[in-house]
């Protein structure tokens, strides 16, 4: 059966498992916060985000970190609901 | 249809292509009901901006490892659970 990227338990690697703690970016935090404010004020859910991460393009999933996943969709989302327009974060980012 | 503990179940072998908490290495794979937790929203329709109702039985279904997992080299024991909403289950006699 077709299974999409991130569904991928038992998936068969030779890699090992990075059990080390990650050190946090100050954009991680910014971005967990985002989500959650988001959240709370009922703009979009938990399942909503993981549909978000689920529709990335399979490569642009496997290069992304976990944060990139959420900001990816989170961006996703708020065009689709309008509250972002179609490019306006990338304009904003370019100044 | 409501299961109960210790009932044999399957996990449904279908695809799905929007989002879903049914993870693909159990699919199609036999278990028994654990506990009945609660019933939630739905996140297969809560996922697209629905409100996720009506809500949906989930249950800690739990499997034998050596039948979810070809080769498995582990105890013969050894279990694995997942959570998984009513409506991925199949009721076996």
């Amino acid at each position: 059966m077709e299974r999409a990227v991130h569904d991928r338990g038992g998936w068969p690697t030779d890699a090992r498992i990075d059990r080390a703690e990650h050190e946090l970016a100050d954009w991680e935090l910014l971005v967990d916060a985002l989500v959650g404010a988001l959240g709370r004020h009922g703009v979009m859910n938990v399942d909503e985000l993981r549909r978000g991460i689920e529709s990335m393009p399979p490569d642009e999933y496997e290069r992304a970190s976990y944060y990139e996943r959420w900001l990816f969709s989170a961006e996703t989302i708020l065009v689709e609901k309008g509250v972002l327009a179609p490019g306006e974060l990338d304009a904003r980012v370019r100044g | 249809m409501t299961f109960r503990v210790g009932q044999r179940v399957r996990i449904a072998a279908r695809e799905h292509a929007g989002h879903h908490r049914t993870p693909g290495y159990l699919k199609g794979k036999s278990g028994t009901v654990e506990r009945v937790h609660a019933e939630f929203a739905n996140p297969e329709t809560r996922a697209y901006g629905g409100d996720g109702l009506p809500r949906e039985r989930l249950y800690l279904v739990g499997f034998d490892q050596r039948e979810v997992w070809p080769g498995y080299g582990g105890r013969a024991a050894d279990r694995i659970y997942a959570d998984v909403f009513e409506h991925w289950l199949e009721g076996q006699a």
